[in-house]
């Protein structure tokens, strides 16, 4: 990749945040060099995901497209949270990338598994993964990898643009706008609406995040309320007091139902269009 | 034959010995040359340690756009370090988060022989516009500290004056400021600063540099040449040189008149860059741009975490370009005959 400072690579996007944390494009970042600072460091980054009811049947899409795409060449651990380890699929693994699963209890309110995968994650990370991996992600299983998906997404602290609400401003974002909720965001705050089904960093640095959101979903349980978008509002929350270090573009959190853009040059990860009444238990 | 048979195990413990011998004399040879040597491709380092971007409260500011940013200049590497230009980060974010958290800021510039006519307008130039508001603490190298201007501090800002030899020649001044760096993180500011700024002191601060500018390790680009092209950039292109970057190699060509980030990190770079000069002196060989060759060899192969823009070091012959609104920290002109000891 060329080198070049004027004009940038990419003039179409922001690529810098107001607190100097990079967002990641197609253009912005050289592999080459990425993987030359990454690789030697032979890390392991630990990935999980929930696969609960039957949103099951979605893993193995994941897991074989993980597998083309999501950090190649890299360490991984795959954590499949699930109610039914016995259907998790077979899926070839390259070397160096494992799976382990953990059984969570199945739900009757999908809005419940939202709620708890903040606790279960936090858990598993005390637990088992912080001796196994020194970056995580914590991904939705209902995606499906199209493109390269790798280590550049790594930093210490990452979140990824919502690919919904990209263009809103600030104040029409679905930010928990209750007073009363832990997640509440005062209209004139916000940065960016990052999406829950991404998000990741150093092992630290994540097991604070969870631990935080579940503290105050459990605090907003007390009080009877659940916030508008569960754990993914309290994510929301956490960013802004607790910026990322490394911003996702909307290339690695799209949409099959959105119709893509042409800022967007390359679609990497994307949200399966579904049947949500068939899929979900309420 | 049982004599004979009693000397199997001796035997196989002395040919163990033996082989155990020269795999440990191997493998301490090779890591100790490529520890004191730069020469073959030593893995690209990029340390970002956990710095919180934390705010204790709600801030005002205006909220950013996904799709509009600087569109004249890239405000970031090919490693994703931000690079710094006005207009891309909100110095209101940034005040925010750091004013809390009681920082001290080390800051080292070397004024020797006839250098040390510049020190007043250093002094009072940082003192208006250098990290105000935070913990500063100026490291002053000089063969004359009884020449070292009294100006007048803010609070939370001292000044340290470390007497060292002068030179017959400008070049071994230059050379021997990564020694001192060295030795005085390891003495003194370890223990007292939590980010360190190397600057040179013939230059002036004309508006603000702040703590957008504190990262893990911290390069600057330099001015002459951040609108051309590796090949012309002045690395030191003799490969029996430990600062060598042959020609189609290269990121940016970064300005030895700054250096920053955190102490543990700058402390490597001045060892590094240390040892290698001294390993160059031993051969007779003196780097194209002396410390600033042997930097930019270590930034090639320890990538800065963030980079500033030519913003942050300009030189004050130089014409603004349109694509520098601001010009923070420049060089003097100066008469070299003037102010250095030797050509």
């Amino acid at each position: 990749m060329k080198l070049q400072l004027m004009p940038p690579g990419r003039g179409d996007v922001l690529t810098v945040t107001s607190w100097l944390a990079p967002i990641v494009w197609e253009g912005t970042f050289d592999s080459a060099v990425i993987d030359g600072i990454y690789k030697p460091l032979n890390v392991t980054i630990a990935t999980t995901v929930f696969a609960v009811g039957k949103y099951i049947t979605y893993l193995k899409d994941f897991l074989e497209s993980a597998e083309k795409h999501y950090m190649v060449g890299y360490n991984i651990n795959y954590y499949i949270f699930t109610d039914q380890p016995e259907n998790i699929p077979a899926v070839t693994l390259a070397a160096g990338r494992s799976l382990w699963s953990l059984r969570v209890p199945a739900f009757n309110r999908w809005q419940e598994i939202s709620l708890q995968r903040m606790s279960f994650i936090r858990k598993a990370i005390e637990e088992q993964i912080r001796k196994e991996a020194s970056f995580i992600f914590c991904l939705d299983v209902d995606m499906r990898f199209d493109n390269h998906w790798g280590a550049e997404a790594l930093g210490n602290l990452v979140a990824v643009i919502h690919p919904w609400f990209y263009q809103a401003s600030r104040d029409s974002f679905p930010y928990e706008r209750r007073p009363e909720s832990l997640a509440y965001v005062h209209a004139d705050e916000g940065d960016f609406y990052y999406g829950g089904a991404v998000f990741g960093g150093l092992i630290d640095e994540v097991y604070k995040l969870t631990g935080t959101c579940e503290e105050h979903l459990v605090i907003d349980k007390g009080k009877d309320i659940e916030a508008v978008w569960q754990e993914e509002s309290h994510l929301n929350w956490y960013f802004i007091y607790n910026k990322p270090t490394k911003l996702l573009s909307m290339e690695y959190l799209w949409s099959d139902e959105k119709v893509k853009i042409t800022e967007l040059k390359v679609v990497r990860l994307s949200t399966i269009k579904k049947n949500l009444a068939a899929v979900r238990p309420n | 034959m049982r004599f004979f048979s009693s000397l199997y195990p001796l035997a196989f413990i002395m040919v163990s010995g033996v082989i155990a011998l020269f795999y440990v004399s191997h493998t301490t040879l090779t890591s100790w040359f490529r520890r004191d040597v730069c020469f073959s491709q030593p893995s690209i380092t990029f340390v970002e340690l956990p710095s919180e971007m934390h705010m204790s409260e709600r801030v005002q500011y205006k909220q950013p756009s996904v799709l509009h940013g600087r569109s004249d200049v890239a405000s970031v590497t090919p490693w994703l370090a931000p690079i710094v230009w006005k207009d891309t980060y909100d110095p209101v974010v940034f005040d925010h988060i750091y004013k809390n958290r009681n920082l001290t800021i080390a800051t080292t510039v070397f004024a020797v022989g006839k250098y040390i006519l510049f020190m007043h307008d250093f002094l009072e130039t940082a003192e208006k516009y250098f990290m105000v508001g935070f913990n500063v603490h100026y490291y002053i190298f000089t063969d004359n500290p009884k020449a070292v201007p009294e100006v007048k501090f803010s609070p939370g800002r001292v000044k340290t004056i470390i007497e060292v030899p002068g030179s017959k020649r400008w070049q071994e001044i230059s050379s021997r400021r990564m020694e001192m760096i060295q030795k005085t993180i390891e003495e003194h500011i370890k223990d007292e600063a939590d980010y360190i700024f190397c600057l040179d002191v013939d230059t002036k601060f004309y508006d603000y540099w702040g703590p957008e500018s504190l990262g893990t390790l911290v390069a600057c680009l330099h001015p002459g040449y951040y609108e051309q092209q590796r090949e012309s950039f002045p690395y030191e292109r003799r490969s029996a040189s430990t600062a060598y970057i042959p020609n189609n190699e290269g990121d940016y060509y970064y300005g030895g008149a700054v250096i920053g980030g955190l102490v543990g990190e700058v402390h490597k770079v001045a060892k590094t860059c240390r040892e290698n000069l001294e390993l160059d002196a031993s051969k007779s060989i003196e780097a194209a741009w002396q410390e600033e060759s042997h930097l930019n060899r270590y930034f090639l192969y320890n990538k800065p975490t963030k980079v500033l823009s030519p913003e942050y070091l300009w030189q004050d012959f130089k014409a603004k370009t349109k694509e520098i609104r601001t010009i923070r920290f420049s060089q003097v002109i100066k008469n070299y005959a003037e102010v250095r000891p030797n050509q």
